[in-house]
């Protein structure tokens, strides 16, 4: 069992990919969750259905596309190159994008549950006590959700550590610019490093045993209302 | 009356009698930077002889890690000599098949007209920003190239910029569709009929990196199937300049 540089170079970016992404869902799967919770809007249907798309696709088809839309050729290629900014492709960024989408559902999921289960009946009631609609979402049904989005960080946390396929295709294998632990694994197990690999291997099972443990604990303290 | 007994057992003899004539199924790992040979000569053995290839591609690292964890392969192309020794070594190949069917090139290509120049020089300047190569722990070629940049005292330089391919496949993949915008990669994957499928490329003389020597091994599970016997020999006959391999 031993862990170099190299390792704890791709455990280091992987945690720094992991609490990005959390963060950027929760601040976007947010607002989202809430349209999709309380919206009557007709394209909710369509839009939650695309939301939770990258649950069911493979991997390498989210890869894939964001290979094709990110590089030369493609839209937001050009537009990133236009911009002065490159490629974002086997970049830290592009690796965000991909798995902020690959994660986009296990932010929303939760969170859209949680202010499912709330009713529309303290947003009335706050809107009687003439607290304006903004107002009584951030002093209302935000802290009422808390458990749903406490929830959502911990699931895109834990997504986004175990992302794989998308990484291989997108990512190009660069120390501590893409190469995340999974893909480190995969290569040590490649170049029959089987220590190595399982060094950082076992430390993933652990860390994700300790996350749905923790989930588990917080559901029970809860009568199973968090749902993930 | 005897007559007909005489055709039904003839009949009879020649049903039994065609299962050892019968085709058979060989799988081959391949190689990534043979895939473009492997598709022809596929075609041209499975027509001569009725046995078909299933073939699949990889780095050569990665297929001795599979061919060690029991994976039922019947013949290896490798991009080394080194990996089918280890497995005859290993006792996971016949000994005494080991052959060299090709020596392959390494170049630098960008799918760029007219960004590598005929000595290389591009590596020196900048105006790129990607340079993509092969995992060196896994590919013969990816080994080759950071041979030829450490040799050219450029690692320091080209360190931040390298993007690397599980195998030389993926990192031909990542130069055509034009995500780096140079790599080194086998001249194999860059020709087609002896010439350059297009953009510009360097071939790197054979001085900066130990050879590209390819050795085809038989493996266990294919010892005793005439139809991956057959395969090497046909791989033995085949001409591959045109491919960009020497012999």
């Amino acid at each position: 069992m031993t862990v170099d540089a190299a390792d704890v170079e791709a455990i280091v970016l992987t945690l720094k990919l992991a609490a990005l992404s959390s963060l950027i869902l929760l601040l976007l799967a947010t607002p989202l969750a809430w349209w999709l919770a309380q919206g009557r809007s007709r394209g909710r249907a369509a839009v939650s259905a695309l939301v939770t798309l990258p649950l069911v696709l493979p991997p390498t088809v989210l890869g894939f596309y964001l290979l094709v839309l990110l590089g030369p050729d493609g839209p937001v290629g050009q537009l990133t190159r236009h911009m002065g900014w490159g490629l974002l492709s086997f970049s830290f960024t592009g690796l965000l994008i991909g798995s902020v989408l690959a994660s986009l559902p296990f932010a929303v999921q939760p969170i859209q549950h949680a202010f499912e289960s709330l009713g529309r009946r303290p947003m009335e009631v706050a809107a009687t006590l003439r607290a304006r609609p903004l107002d009584a979402f951030f002093s209302v049904a935000l802290p009422q959700a808390r458990a749903g989005l406490l929830t959502a960080v911990i699931l895109s946390f834990a997504h986004t550590i175990g992302e794989f396929g998308m990484v291989l295709m997108v990512g190009g294998n660069i120390p501590g610019e893409t190469r995340v632990v999974s893909t480190q694994i995969y290569g040590h197990v490649e170049a029959l490093e089987l220590g190595r690999a399982h060094t950082l291997a076992a430390g993933m099972v652990l860390l994700s045993f300790g996350v749905l443990l923790m989930l588990a604990r917080m559901r029970r303290g809860r009568g199973g209302r968090v749902a993930p | 009356m005897v007559f007909r007994w005489m055709a039904t057992l003839g009949l009879l003899a020649g049903l039994i009698a065609t299962p050892a004539v019968r085709a058979d199924v060989v799988k081959v790992a391949v190689a990534s930077n043979f895939a473009a040979p492997i598709q022809r000569i596929a075609a041209d053995f499975e027509q001569a002889t009725g046995h078909k290839l299933l073939i699949s591609l990889g780095s050569t690292g990665k297929f001795h890690a599979q061919i060690r964890n029991g994976a039922p392969f019947d013949v290896l192309l490798a991009a080394d000599q080194e990996t089918p020794r280890k497995l005859e070594a290993e006792g996971l190949a016949v000994p005494g098949s080991r052959f060299t069917y090709a020596t392959g090139r390494l170049v630098l290509w960008s799918r760029d007209a007219g960004r590598v120049d005929a000595e290389g020089r591009v590596l020196q300047g900048g105006g790129f920003e990607r340079l993509a190569i092969a995992d060196p722990r896994l590919a013969p070629y990816g080994a080759a190239a950071a041979a030829v940049i450490d040799k050219l005292g450029l690692k320091d330089t080209l360190a931040p910029r390298l993007v690397q391919g599980d195998s030389i496949g993926q990192a031909h993949q990542f130069v055509a569709s034009g995500h780096a915008e140079l790599g080194f990669v086998a001249l194999a994957q860059v020709l087609v009929d002896g010439r350059l499928t297009g953009g510009s490329a360097w071939r790197v003389p054979e001085a900066l990196h130990a050879p590209l020597h390819q050795d085809a091994v038989l493996l266990r599970p294919g010892a005793d199937r005439p139809a991956a016997r057959a395969l090497l020999d046909h791989l033995r006959s085949v001409r591959l300049e045109s491919f960009g391999y020497a012999r």
